[in-house]
């Protein structure tokens, strides 16, 4: 088993990365303290690609930030759990260490790749000094890095385009270039916010070509967060799908998408345009995700469940073990046949 | 940059034209003959003539506009009514002072405006914030002469820090130079200030929102060159435009400024010559007012370069 | 207000932005402020515990008493009451000044915004050239040409100031004017002045009373400053900046004679600057709802 070992007190086996464990972060809002994450658990081995899944609102990019101590506070805190990378806690450590570990063992890629980068400075600047800052390399050094990674990443030109602001790349070209900042200091894990939603389709399929190649010569983690079920199925190897602020289940991507285990997931398959398809109609599931302040009792996707019960509200749902390496968290979880996607 | 230095000259030259001619044509608004002045008392008409003849008030006022054009792209602008002394002698003898004055104000300004701006800006709504927000609020308002005379009344009348009046140039020593230059450009920088610290706060504030800081955070910059690099220079814009507004004010300023601190500056000229109805002068010193800010202005528009690359190409 | 409301269906706008104003609690301190300042500066022929030439040699440069509650100045005059004279003549002063800004700058705003063309042109050049000089500095210029005084000096500040207030007029008269709105009206032959009343001036209004209170306390300092030099109000008509010039010959002395006009005149712009700033904020959130 692989996620929800709340209690176990340092990282696991040799392989794995980072664990999450029981992570609950509150945001402040006028209506008091709402709880964003309430218990988020996961883990992430070397080389391997998790998508982290939900729609907005439940948590995915929180959990994201959480990792590199960049929820913002005030209005956010951490109010209990761990994060491990291998044997050090992320939410016990000092600020001054989170920064040694941003951008050169764990780094991050956003979903806006038109704003993530700072208009007023060349894009190899913004990449060489995240190299100069960790390698303590001299500014000469830096600007090979940058050309190095940004060939690596596919841009034409990296000698010349190195010297380029922001403004004359067009979209594709900026996330490949945040993609080459994010690798400059070879990180161990990649965190990759949405990195394709901004970008039209083709560009898309690049991008994750990128990514996978990255993994397969480079041997990174990438926890991929997004909302598209189809973007995971191309890339990744395990899903963590998460629903208000909770994990609600975690399989193996050939084994989510065959059988889930979870209504949410069913919910979410089924919203998927299915390829070639001509009739493809898209379902979708009614009602939106709850607000933070607003939780229902029980099981938080209760009201929007087509399987609801009374008994659903009664108590907090626990992730349960629901088959070979993968758990899900529905108080229906023996009697429910969910269809997978066709 | 080269390019856009070359299109802001462009825009720059005619309004200087446009700009002496105006200061040409407020010979227009004196009332009486600028002939009978000059000819001396009880002038007859003979000598009346010969003073119209001088000043070439025969000609039509264009011509008469056009030689004087002539003469100042020259550095001639004629001759003080009063003592003959030549304007662009009496105006270069008295610019480094003024020069002195405003450029040290300006670095005052710009020192405590960016500083407390940043501060507030960094965390909105702290006591700091608060602090920051009122002062500039009450800075903006108090008069730079009044404040003027409240520190010499508190550092050179009550606590003797620093002479009250007077003007020593730089080469008789920096520390002389900058004690008696730091009252008066205290008083002028305070206005400045507090509209540059404003406006930094505000700015700081929107961009600490912008991703790519979050980015720069994720990227484990040490904070210091997150906001010292990635913040202040996308905030800068702002905050230089209304740099040039404010220099403009304070140098507007100097002339009340020397008056009270004893500085022989243009400012002081300015008064003198105002006072006296010293036309020429009066029109020199104009000029090169206009000129000084001008210049100012192009020196920020050429900035905008530098704080945001995409003027560059436009 | 509400009936008043009916009779001018055309201004909302207007109403809104004066009913945000009022939530803003600084803004409307500061006007509760400004107005006793006016209040007692005007009843000063009233109030004032003697007349404005009234001299008590005896008690020269005396720091407060129970005659003089802020002492007298170098002739024995009592400085209370020169203070509440002299505001009479600075606000009326840098009112003169504004209301001849807004006469100049006003029509012309609204003339350039709605016709455009060569017409706006030339007159924006005529205001980048007013606003290259610093603002002193060229009704110092207008003073030499035309003599010291205090109707010269703020002819020449509202000559000055005029383009601040014709830039303000002329973008929100040129951006009403390309409403679809405004065009249809004029497609129909409506006539300008009709347009100009009817639309333009509603929407003008709001910026142009931010402007106009914020150039209050410019025009409150500036003359100040120009009296404080002898070419503004001339003695012995007293205004604050007057009072502050002979005030400062005394600094050694009575500085009292140089902290009490100061404090006016920093109360007074204080609270046009604030009035102005809780009118921006009213207007900021307005325009924002619009966007």
């Amino acid at each position: 088993m692989r996620t929800g070992q709340p209690n176990q007190p340092t990282g696991g086996t040799a392989s794995e990365l980072l664990r999450i464990s029981e992570l609950r972060v509150d945001f402040a809002t006028e209506h008091g303290w709402a709880n964003v994450l309430g218990g988020v658990s996961l883990d992430i081995h070397d080389g391997e690609i998790v998508g982290l899944v939900g729609e907005s609102g439940s948590g995915k990019t929180v959990t994201g930030l959480s990792i590199l101590g960049l929820v913002p506070s005030p209005p956010g805190r951490t109010s209990g759990g761990h994060i491990w990378l291998h044997d050090e806690d992320l939410t016990e450590v000092a600020e001054p260490r989170l920064r040694q570990i941003r951008g050169n063992e764990i780094s991050m890629i956003f979903q806006e790749p038109m704003t993530s980068l700072n208009p007023a400075f060349t894009v190899g600047d913004q990449i060489s000094e995240t190299f100069r800052r960790h390698r303590r390399a001299s500014r000469k050094q830096g600007t090979q890095r940058a050309v190095e990674v940004l060939d690596l990443v596919g841009i034409p030109n990296a000698a010349t385009r190195v010297h380029a602001y922001p403004h004359e790349f067009s979209g594709g070209m900026r996330q490949r270039a945040m993609i080459a900042m994010a690798l400059c200091c070879d990180p161990r894990l990649i965190i990759a916010d949405e990195p394709t939603t901004a970008l039209d389709v083709t560009v898309q399929s690049q991008i994750l070509d990128l990514l996978r190649s990255m993994r397969a010569e480079i041997g990174t983690g990438i926890l991929f967060i997004t909302h598209d079920l189809g973007v995971v199925a191309e890339l990744c190897d395990r899903v963590v799908v998460m629903y208000g602020g909770e994990v609600v289940e975690t399989a193996p991507v050939h084994d989510l998408f065959q059988l889930p285990r979870h209504p949410y997931t069913e919910g979410l398959l089924s919203a998927m345009p299915q390829l070639g398809s001509r009739t493809a109609k898209l379902a979708s599931i009614p009602g939106h995700t709850p607000e933070p302040w607003a939780m229902p009792n029980g099981c938080r996707f209760g009201p929007r469940c087509t399987y609801h019960q009374e008994s659903c509200s009664e108590s907090p749902v626990a992730l349960e073990s629901a088959g070979t390496e993968r758990q899900a968290r529905c108080a229906r979880l023996a009697e429910l046949n969910l269809r997978g996607a066709s | 940059m080269l390019l856009l230095i070359a299109r802001r000259l462009l825009v720059t030259i005619p309004l200087l034209i446009l700009v002496s001619f105006l200061i040409y044509s407020l010979i227009a608004l004196v009332p009486g003959d600028p002939a009978v002045t000059l000819a001396g008392q009880d002038p007859t008409p003979e000598q009346i003539a010969a003073a119209r003849e001088e000043l070439g008030l025969t000609d039509p006022f264009i011509v008469q506009y056009w030689h004087w054009l002539v003469n100042a792209v020259q550095l001639d602008f004629g001759a003080s009514l009063f003592n003959s002394e030549p304007v662009a002698s009496a105006i270069a003898a008295r610019l480094p002072a003024t020069l002195s004055l405003t450029v040290l104000a300006l670095l005052i300004a710009i020192l405590l405006g960016v500083a407390a701006g940043t501060l507030a800006g960094l965390r909105p709504g702290s006591w700091i914030d608060r602090v920051a927000t009122f002062s500039a609020s009450v800075g903006v308002a108090v008069p730079y002469f009044w404040v003027g005379m409240i520190l010499v009344l508190l550092f050179a009348i009550q606590t003797p820090l620093f002479p009250a009046i007077g003007y020593v140039p730089i080469g008789d020593g920096v520390l002389t130079w900058a004690s008696h230059l730091i009252l008066p450009a205290t008083a002028l920088a305070i206005a400045p200030a507090a509209v540059i610290a404003r406006q930094t706060r505000a700015a700081v504030a929107n961009v600490m929102t912008e991703d790519y800081v979050r980015t720069a955070e994720a990227k484990g910059l040490p904070r210091s060159r997150v906001v010292g690099k990635h913040a202040l220079k996308n905030a800068a814009l702002p905050v230089v435009t209304v740099f040039g507004i404010e220099a403009n004010r304070l140098i507007g300023g100097t002339v009340v400024i020397e008056q009270l601190f004893a500085i022989p500056g243009v400012g002081q000229l300015a008064f003198t010559s105002v006072f006296s109805r010293d036309m020429p002068m009066v029109q020199g010193v104009l000029l090169t007012t206009a000129v000084l800010i001008l210049l100012i202005n192009l020196l920020v528009d050429v900035s905008y370069g530098y704080f945001n690359p995409r003027v560059r190409q436009l | 207000m509400s009936d008043h409301a009916i009779e001018h269906p055309q201004a909302p706008g207007l109403r809104r932005f004066l009913r945000r104003f009022r939530t803003n609690r600084t803004a409307l301190v500061a006007a509760v402020v400004l107005a006793l300042v006016t209040i007692i500066s005007l009843s000063a022929p009233l109030l004032a515990p003697y007349s404005l030439h009234e001299i008590d040699v005896p008690n020269r440069l005396s720091g407060p008493t129970p005659e003089h509650w802020l002492g007298t100045d170098s002739l024995g005059r009592d400085t209370l009451s020169r203070l509440m004279y002299a505001g009479q003549v600075s606000l009326a002063a840098a009112g003169l000044a504004v209301a001849i800004a807004i006469v100049l700058g006003v029509p012309l705003g609204l003339l350039a915004g709605y016709r455009g063309g060569v017409l706006d042109w030339l007159l924006g050049r005529g205001a980048d050239v007013l606003m290259t000089f610093p603002a002193v500095v060229l009704a110092m210029a207008i003073i030499a040409a035309t003599g010291p005084g205090l109707t010269n000096a703020m002819i020449a500040l509202g000559v000055v100031y005029s383009p601040r207030l014709f830039r303000v007029v002329r973008s929100a008269t040129l951006s009403v004017r390309q409403e679809t709105y405004v065009e249809a009206s004029i497609s129909i032959g409506t006539p300008a002045l009709s347009i100009i009343a009817r639309r333009i001036l509603p929407n003008v209004l709001s910026p142009l009373l931010v402007q106009i209170s914020l150039m209050l306390a410019a025009a409150l300092l500036a003359e100040a400053a120009l009296s404080l030099l002898g070419l503004g109000v001339v003695p012995p008509t007293p205004s604050w900046g007057g009072l502050l010039g002979v005030g400062f010959t005394e600094i050694r002395t009575t500085p009292l004679l140089v902290w009490l006009p100061g404090i006016a005149i920093a109360i007074t712009t204080l609270s046009f600057n604030l009035i102005g700033d809780g009118l921006r904020d009213a207007l900021g959130r307005e325009t924002r709802k619009g966007d």
